[in-house]
């Protein structure tokens, strides 16, 4: 898996995304990085919040109008991703907010809507409710609705989302369902480190709103190299990282390295098992899905939240409709039950290896 | 000497707790604070109900230029409301919203600020865009949904927004725009500009929880933000007395660390000295005011209202004629020998006949075309949508019939 990753990461962290605008400040910067990425592609094993926590730090350095704030930020975060920002950039532009997710983001969304880049941290994606109004009712509708003339693209909304062994109904949700529901901002879940820092900078120069789940059991846990320069990888494009012939998976954050397993597995069963990671939600790359399912006429989607109602119904409804003389059984879904995230029922609840293989071979044999 | 010094150093020390914030006195008697104070936070106001000065103070006195415009505006702003209303009756537009009895708070808020403040509106506050330029044909336009409309057709009647004249567009949800003026006042603060934020919000809106974010996260942030409530007495058929138990909303103001003032509403003269002096310390001392302004809504609450169902028709007409801001600041307007009965007329005939062709043109307008559905949902549209446009318009080509003609393809 790290070298496949290697492989796939260095050659995605040479491109950048042309359509998308970087906030004037730090075009320069980064073009100029660019052309020196040819002579030092140097990078170092990190784990996942340390990635985020250089993407933070490039973000800051590269716009003097950038901002990160949150409840607990400034002494580095409960999870340590904003370590060493207070102390670099002064508490004017790192800092914390009261206790309020609806105060944080209607900050951030008058913030962004004056031009700065608003990047605010939710402290646990179960606690980012508070704020629905404010993202769907202000955030995705403010372009629109102001005819062009206000923006609040500058908003970044980062959290960490999804089960870590013991977070029972409050620390270990998967929400991102909702938000993929509201057409005006991003939702952007990385699976990786190297992956998390290129979409993080990707998120919070892209001039929409977006929100950025990170998965938090992966935090401490994935290791890998990350390059040190600053690079953006693009938004709503799929990445294959496996290639295979009789069946594609689809997922993203941290049930990839699961449906990963699963295909290995496979794979001594005869099953050539072709993976993407979706990385954006929406708006999703549904060629790069469609392609792969003209090529394997199967489809299993995978990912923690509940199976109702997940995103997993939309890609699945999606390439029924465009692939359905190719497809050879029904699209698969293998997910969290529908119920609240259970404590000591967590090993029962979630999308286990075990059940994504049985899936994965019902599917072949259909 | 030394040792009675000392000693009844260590007996006050014993009588306080160390706390963050300051030192807390201890007290042996059990006290509840009341849940009001003995008395109710007194109404600044300058303009009797006759428009008479009620003291002859050494405030500095607004020129006549200023006040003049400011009477103009009120008038103008009284009659759009009175013809727009009709238009909506008429069916020319599908929704509307006045500002009747509110003029005062509206327009003198308004003049009191700078161009380059910023203004979040809730949606009662249209006479601020007035004062700064927005034409009758721009209002006519929004209204409309026409292809002139800022916002290209896409929201509902009186959701204005100009970016040229720093007035972020309205939108329906209340009390949203009120943490969102306080992360803009920040980034005012930030720049180190010489302006501040002004946000408007109605007393039904303080009950909302983003009242309460705001406020607080202005005060910790030392956000220059004027939150301006305008305490009409109404939140559609919720009288104030169903709407909270403080004596309403400025005493709200001391909770949160945020100095606060009361002001009679229906004053323009007092409106103005008041925002101005807040404008002074919010730019100057680098933090959040509260001012509550008391008026009334002489209006229904929209067009989809009808008011008498819920208020007797008396507590109207006395609002509307007895304490009428517009009548009122045109007495002590004329008193200054700066207005008369001649101009009065000139004026109204003149904005009535603007107005009148401002709804025509804007009726006869053609709406923005099909495009606009699509464009400014994202910067560029991703392939979705661009997906959905190709799709729709196959369809409009099968049933054409299905669609209003009115809409540019």
């Amino acid at each position: 898996m790290a070298s496949c990753l290697r492989r796939y990461g260095r050659r995605l962290s040479v491109s950048i995304c042309e359509k998308r605008e970087l906030s004037t400040a730090c075009e320069g910067k980064v073009i100029q990085q660019q052309q020196q990425q040819q002579q030092q592609q140097t990078a170092k094993l990190l784990n996942l919040c340390s990635a985020i926590n250089q993407a933070l730090h490039l973000a800051l350095e590269t716009d003097p109008r950038s901002y990160v704030f949150g409840e607990d930020v400034s002494f580095g975060g409960v999870f340590r991703c904003t370590t060493g920002l207070t102390e670099r950039f002064g508490k004017n532009r790192v800092f914390n907010t009261p206790l309020c997710e609806q105060g944080i983001v209607g900050f951030g969304i008058g913030l962004a809507a004056m031009g700065n880049r608003a990047i605010a941290e939710i402290q646990f994606a179960d606690y980012i409710y508070p704020a629905f109004d404010q993202i769907v009712n202000e955030a995705a509708k403010f372009r629109y609705r102001s005819g062009n003339q206000y923006d609040c693209g500058g908003l970044t909304i980062r959290a960490p989302y999804g089960a870590v062994g013991h977070g029972g109904h409050y620390h270990s949700q998967s929400p991102e369902a909702f938000f993929c529901h509201v057409p005006g901002i991003k939702v952007v879940i990385p699976r990786s480190p190297q992956q998390a820092k290129g979409l993080l900078l990707s998120c919070i120069r892209d001039p929409n709103p977006v929100v950025f789940f990170e998965p938090k059991w992966l935090y401490r846990l994935a290791v890998e190299e990350v390059p040190e320069h600053d690079y953006m990888l693009p938004l709503s494009e799929a990445e294959v990282i496996r290639e295979g012939s009789d069946i594609t998976l689809v997922g993203w954050g941290a049930q990839l390295s699961i449906m990963e397993q699963a295909c290995t597995d496979a794979e001594k069963d005869g099953i050539s098992c072709e993976l993407i990671d979706l990385k954006t939600l929406i708006p999703w790359d549904k060629e790069t899905v469609e392609t792969s399912v003209r090529k394997t006429g199967r489809l299993l989607i995978s990912h923690e939240a509940p199976v109702t109602g997940g995103f997993g119904a939309e890609i699945s409804a999606s390439i029924v409709e465009r692939c359905f003389l190719r497809l050879e059984a029904p699209v698969a879904r293998v997910c969290g039950l529908d119920t609240p995230f259970p404590l000591v029922f967590e090993p029962f609840y979630m999308p286990t290896k075990n059940k994504i293989l049985d899936a994965i071979k019902s599917t072949v044999n259909y | 000497m030394m040792k009675t010094v000392s000693t009844i150093t260590i007996n006050l020390l014993c009588q306080a707790l160390d706390f963050p914030g300051g030192k807390v006195a201890y007290i042996s008697e059990m006290r509840f604070i009341s849940e009001s104070n003995d008395k109710r936070i007194p109404c600044y106001r300058l303009l009797d109900d006759n428009g008479e000065l009620i003291e002859d103070s050494d405030i500095d006195q607004i020129s006549k230029e200023v006040a003049v415009k400011m009477y103009s505006e009120m008038v103008t702003l009284q009659m759009m409301d009175t013809i727009f209303y009709e238009a909506q009756r008429q069916g020319r537009i599908s929704f509307y919203v006045t500002s009747v009895g509110e003029e005062a708070t509206n327009i003198a808020s308004a003049a009191a600020l700078a161009a380059d403040d910023v203004v979040l509106p809730q949606y009662r506050e249209p006479g601020v865009l007035l004062w700064r330029g927005f034409t009758l044909e721009e209002f006519a336009n929004q209204c409309f949904g026409n292809k002139a409309d800022y916002g290209k057709g896409r929201q509902m009647p009186i959701h204005y927004g100009s970016k040229k004249l720093n007035y972020f567009t309205v939108s329906s949800p209340i009390a949203t725009q009120l943490p969102q003026a306080v992360g803009a006042a920040y980034s005012l603060k930030m720049d180190k500009k010489d302006a501040c934020v002004v946000t408007y919000i109605g007393d039904g809106g303080t009950s909302e929880g983003d009242f309460h974010a705001a406020l607080n996260f202005a005060a910790v942030m030392e956000a220059p933000v004027i939150f301006i409530c305008r305490n009409n007495g109404w939140a559609i058929s919720t009288h104030i007395t169903e709407q909270f138990r403080s004596d309403g909303i400025a005493v709200k103001g001391q909770a949160y660390g945020i100095q606060s003032i009361r002001v009679d509403g229906n004053d323009a003269l007092a409106v103005y000295r008041t925002i101005r002096a807040a404008r002074e310390i919010a730019i100057s001392e680098q933090r959040p005011i509260l001012v509550e302004a008391l008026t009334y809504r002489v209006g229904h609450h929209s067009t989809s209202d009808d008011s008498t169902k819920y208020r007797p028709a008396d507590e109207i007409e006395y609002w509307k004629m007895a304490r009428n801001p517009v009548n009122r600041f045109r007495k002590w307007v004329e008193r200054n020998g700066w207005w008369s009965e001649k101009e009065e007329s000139e004026l109204r005939s003149s904005i009535r006949k603007q107005l009148l062709q401002a709804i025509q043109v804007a009726e006869k307008t053609e709406k923005p075309a099909l495009g606009n559905l699509f464009s400014d949902v994202y910067d560029l549209p991703p392939s979705n949508l661009r997906e959905q446009e190709k799709q729709l318009r196959e369809t409009i080509n099968r049933h054409p019939q299905d669609y209003p003609s009115d809409v540019p393809m």
